[in-house]
């Protein structure tokens, strides 16, 4: 009897902890955001100083708050500018370690993954003193060695770039480390899709005169479509949530003109410097609500690129 | 592949150009840790390590800058990543052996909302799971960053899809006749033949950990809780201040990040292998 019993409830015992901690550390926390969303506290004075204001917040966030707008514009011109070129450069690289390279491609693979494994705040702090704008070495690099060489000359800037101090190059500093963290990433999720493709497909091919160019066009491009997206999917997601990037680049405020001051760190930034608990979650939500548009209008496009 | 055109040889060359711009930063991670902070921001810039008596200065500047805490922080990394990986390994491996193994009421929409987890975006549960952490009063404590992801979603997937593939159900069914509970069937039968993918998660928990920082910075707000992360984070003052000593910095980032890196060279297949069984297919 007890034997029965036990087989019959052990794998929900199993499986219990994932739920039971999912509800009350997922599911709980983010039913009472919601609540918060719809009231105005600091959290400081604790639950009683909760006043419940209705839909005020989602109606100044709509109506008013131009820096959330702002952050949201800053967010996704980050996001574009460091999502693209990653995936530019994963899938041609990761054919070309995929067809090219037999005996290192596990060393080639783990050089570019490792920045993976690295972590955001220490190489952060590292490409802090790389974009030093006095004596960094990216700066050296341009101005001493570039800048010395004939023609090149004419379009290598003369003064040294401000990396962290112009509203227009903060962008671009912030996308340089995104996507030097996360393209490693890009090329083993190619490079497992490209391992999905059937070799005889390629030998076919070859026997039919294809380059290796038209290969890549016409068998690799297609078949890979799936990879690509969800590979963009992940991007998506986490580009528009990025947060540690800039704050140890440029801080809370993002920096000159807040350029670097994406969504998720106006939020932080409400809830924890502002201590206006009810704006951030509303902004929270929001944001959430952007992220899910953005991935069905992903959806939607490669759905499309399928059926044509 | 014996003939190396010029096509060939250039492509060649890409990857190589590449693969250095991944390594440069980290190259000179280490050189700067063992460089003064005027030779770090001098041109030209250092290219080879520096002097013994540098090392020791920069360490010495590390110990300053953390108040002499650097190796308690140090262990309380160490900690939190060696407790959420134990804890992780077994309780995902538990959920993942009772997925595989018994067919049970409700079985299929539970997985799926284990696998749904996964999309929701980690932002949306920032400023909730701050304010939970401050009812139940977690604040500074490590058990606020393992205890919620005892059970991680991934490698219930990762363990699910292992043991469906390495463990016949018959090896059950033998030991269920010889008296074994069903826990005992999972703690002596099934754990060990499933070694390979709990290393992998294992691997993949522990650097996760170690260098999570978003959760970190929310949780440890005093200096002798903190992590590696923050500590980093706290001495460098957002890289915009300008009377750090860089050289003790980067001796601080230089010890995070080094010993991760070392692990991964010895476990770069095992590693990559994992991440992309447990998100390409999910």
């Amino acid at each position: 009897m007890y034997t029965r019993l036990q087989r019959t409830y052990a794998p929900y015992v199993f499986i219990s902890p994932f739920f039971l901690l999912f509800m009350f550390f997922g599911i709980f926390p983010m039913i009472f955001s919601i609540y918060v969303s719809l009231t105005s506290w600091d959290a400081v004075s604790g639950l009683g100083g909760m006043k419940f204001v209705g839909l005020d917040n989602y109606r100044f966030l709509f109506a008013e708050d131009t820096a959330f707008w702002n952050s949201v514009r800053q967010t996704a011109y980050i996001a574009l500018i460091s999502g693209l070129p990653q995936h530019l450069i994963a899938i041609p690289l990761a054919f070309m370690i995929h067809t090219g390279m037999k005996r290192m491609q596990g060393f080639v693979t783990a050089v570019y993954f490792a920045p993976f494994v690295t972590s955001v705040a220490a190489i952060a702090a590292v490409f802090g003193t790389l974009y030093s704008e006095r004596s960094g070495i990216l700066n050296w690099f341009i101005l001493e060695v570039l800048n010395k060489i004939p023609l090149l000359n004419l379009v290598i800037p003369d003064d040294p770039v401000r990396w962290l101090g112009d509203r227009h190059m903060i962008p671009i500093s912030i996308a340089i480390l995104v996507i030097w963290r996360f393209t490693g990433w890009n090329v083993v999720l190619y490079l497992a899709g490209l391992q999905a493709i059937p070799q005889d497909l390629y030998e076919a091919a070859e026997v039919d005169g294809a380059t290796t160019f038209e290969r890549f066009r016409y068998i690799t491009l297609p078949l890979l479509r799936p990879t690509m997206f969800t590979a963009v999917t992940f991007t998506i997601i986490g580009n528009m949530q990025l947060f540690a990037e800039p704050f140890l680049l440029v801080n809370t405020a993002g920096g000159t003109g807040n350029a670097g001051r994406t969504s998720v760190l106006y939020l932080w930034d409400n809830a924890f410097n502002n201590l206006l608990m009810g704006d951030a979650a509303t902004q929270t939500w929001v944001l959430f609500a952007i992220i899910i548009s953005l991935t069905a209008i992903n959806n939607f496009i490669f759905a499309k690129i399928r059926n044509d | 592949m014996s003939k190396i055109s010029p096509g060939t040889l250039g492509i060649y060359a890409l990857i190589a150009v590449g693969g250095l711009l991944m390594i440069v930063p980290l190259y000179f991670m280490v050189i700067f840790a063992t460089q003064s902070r005027a030779t770090i921001f001098s041109f030209p810039p250092p290219l080879l390590p520096g002097s013994f008596e540098q090392i020791v200065s920069n360490y010495n500047a590390l110990m300053e800058m953390s108040k002499g805490l650097f190796w308690r922080v140090f262990w309380n990394s160490f900690y939190l990543a060696g407790v959420a990986t134990v804890t992780t390994v077994f309780f995902s491996s538990l959920a993942g052996y009772g997925f595989a193994m018994y067919d049970f009421k409700g079985k299929n929409w539970l997985f799926n909302i284990v696998i749904a987890t996964q999309a929701i975006p980690s932002s949306l549960n920032l400023i909730p799971f701050y304010l939970v952490m401050n009812l139940i009063g977690w604040i500074n404590q490590p058990k606020a960053l393992w205890f919620p992801g005892i059970a991680s979603a991934f490698g219930i997937f990762l363990t699910r899809q292992y043991i469906q593939s390495a463990i016949p159900r018959e090896l059950l069914d033998a030991a269920r006749v010889d008296g074994c509970t069903e826990f005992g069937i999972f703690w002596r039968i099934v754990l060990p033949l499933i070694r390979p993918a709990l290393g992998t998660l294992g691997l993949i928990s522990f650097i996760g950990v170690w260098n999570e920082f978003v959760l970190q910075s929310l949780i440890f707000r005093n200096n002798e809780t903190r992590t590696l992360q923050t500590l980093i984070r706290a001495i460098s003052g957002g890289t915009t201040a300008t009377n750090v000593d860089y050289g003790g910095l980067m001796m601080g980032t230089a010890i995070t990040v080094l010993p991760l890196l070392l692990l991964f060279i010895f476990t770069s297949r095992q590693l990559i292998g994992g991440l992309t069984a447990g998100s390409v297919k999910s």
